[in-house]
């Protein structure tokens, strides 16, 4: 395999997912600069072991790699940061309810909400990010964070339970 | 349904990954159970704010060009004529020569294989049908009662029957989704234990071998018989489901016979 027809081969498979490659490392580290030096070396990354991709998902392939990419550089910056902390097994009460009548989130609300989907834990804000705003599908997930199917399910529903939970307490702190 | 098990199943439920038969369940119980649909509106509400345009960040546009740049130049580092000179094969040689180590290194650290993701696939199937006391969509210990009742369900009839005789009685059968597609699953008992059986027919030709192994602490024996793929899963120690899986087949070539 020359090395043209390499290159060819991956700028048609994977440079298309930049969008969704860049949207999930945004998500994971939290800033703009980082995210694009995330991609950078993600980028680099995919197309050295490119020979190893057997052309079905270039998405989830390239995705695969960045968030791999990422949770190296998490481990480098962990002390950095905050988050609330991860922890699969706790379950996770919803005692609260959004505004009952509220068919969709104010304007005004969904700044908060994005403050509360930041402080998620990573392994909870990635399942979110990549089904709600990649709209993968379980299986796909489950590629990308490399977990079985069952634990794709419980764990998108913690992360949502959490993350409601949260915007619940920012509502109600609101002045 | 109760609301223990709607709960853990509305997030399927929500993103359209459940089978027929548990998304009516689930709509079953949400329109019974005020406390359950408000969760379940509460969803819909955040997943609808989530897709709005604000919350997903495009690349920056020369993001891509430093990327492209970047590719081409490590493209250009890997052309083949630069390994032509014989102070490259100098260093090369050594280089290849551990690279051949690490390759037959690879497949213990490599990426699994997708057998071994079908594996988890059936183990996980198995953990979640005990979890959420979803075990027998028709629950009978008569063979004449399951099998009919795929009947439309699935587009193959798989062998049912009953050994309970020999000690391992059938409890019953459900729909599951394994492979890409539905699958049977029959479930039977051995004392305390509970044994899940996937069958599908192959989608290609190609014959699986029968294997064995273990995962999380649950054996996985795998085999095809009559043009069907059979995966049994079970807490049953080996012997014990190596023994089922033999009356399993015997019983079959009575029946079908």
């Amino acid at each position: 395999m020359g090395g043209k027809d390499k290159l060819e081969r991956f700028e048609q498979a994977i440079l298309p997912h930049l969008n969704a490659a860049f949207n999930l490392a945004r998500w994971l580290t939290r800033n703009e600069h980082d995210a694009q030096d995330m991609v950078q070396e993600a980028s680099l990354r995919a197309f050295k072991f490119f020979d190893g991709f057997h052309g079905v998902d270039g998405r989830a392939w390239l995705l695969t790699t960045v968030r791999n990419t990422c949770y190296t550089w998490l481990e480098q910056n962990r002390c950095s940061r905050v988050t609330t902390s991860f922890d699969e097994e706790i379950h996770t009460v919803e005692e609260d309810a959004l505004n009952p009548s509220a068919l969709a989130l104010k304007t005004s609300d969904m700044e908060m909400l994005k403050e509360s989907l930041e402080e998620l834990p990573d392994e909870f804000r990635e399942v979110i990010v990549l089904r709600d705003l990649e709209e993968l599908s379980y299986k796909q997930i489950a590629e990308v964070i490399n977990a079985p199917l069952g634990t794709v399910m419980s764990r998108l529903a913690r992360a949502r339970a959490r993350l409601k939970g949260i915007l619940c307490s920012r509502l109600k702190e609101k002045p | 349904m109760d609301c223990t098990n709607a709960q853990t199943l509305l997030d399927g439920y929500l993103d359209g990954e459940l089978d027929p038969v548990r998304n009516l369940e689930i709509e079953d119980h949400l329109h019974g159970c005020a406390h359950c649909s408000q969760i379940y509106g509460d969803r819909q509400v955040i997943r609808s704010a989530l897709k709005t345009d604000s919350f997903y960040f495009k690349a920056p546009a020369d993001l891509q060009k430093r990327i492209q740049r970047s590719v081409r130049q490590a493209a250009k580092a890997e052309a083949p004529t630069r390994w032509l000179s014989w102070s490259w094969l100098r260093v090369a040689a050594p280089l290849a020569a551990a690279a051949l180590v690490v390759l037959m290194l690879v497949p213990f650290f490599g990426g699994p294989s997708s057998d071994e993701l079908l594996t988890q696939d059936v183990v996980a199937s198995h953990i979640r049908s005990l979890m959420v006391n979803h075990l027998a969509d028709v629950r009978s210990t008569d063979e004449h009662t399951v099998k009919p009742w795929f009947n439309g369900k699935l587009d193959f009839s798989p062998p049912v029957s009953d050994l309970a005789k020999q000690g391992f009685p059938l409890i019953g059968g459900r729909l599951d989704y394994l492979n890409n597609r539905p699958v049977a699953a029959l479930v039977y008992q051995r004392d305390k234990h509970v044994i899940n059986v996937f069958v599908w027919p192959p989608n290609r030709t190609r014959q699986t071998s029968e294997s064995i192994t273990k995962q999380q602490g649950y054996n996985v024996i795998r085999w095809t018989r009559s043009g069907m793929n059979f995966w049994t899963v079970s807490d049953l120690e080996r012997s014990q489901l190596e023994k089922f899986v033999e009356l399993l087949n015997a019983s079959k070539v009575s029946s079908t016979g």
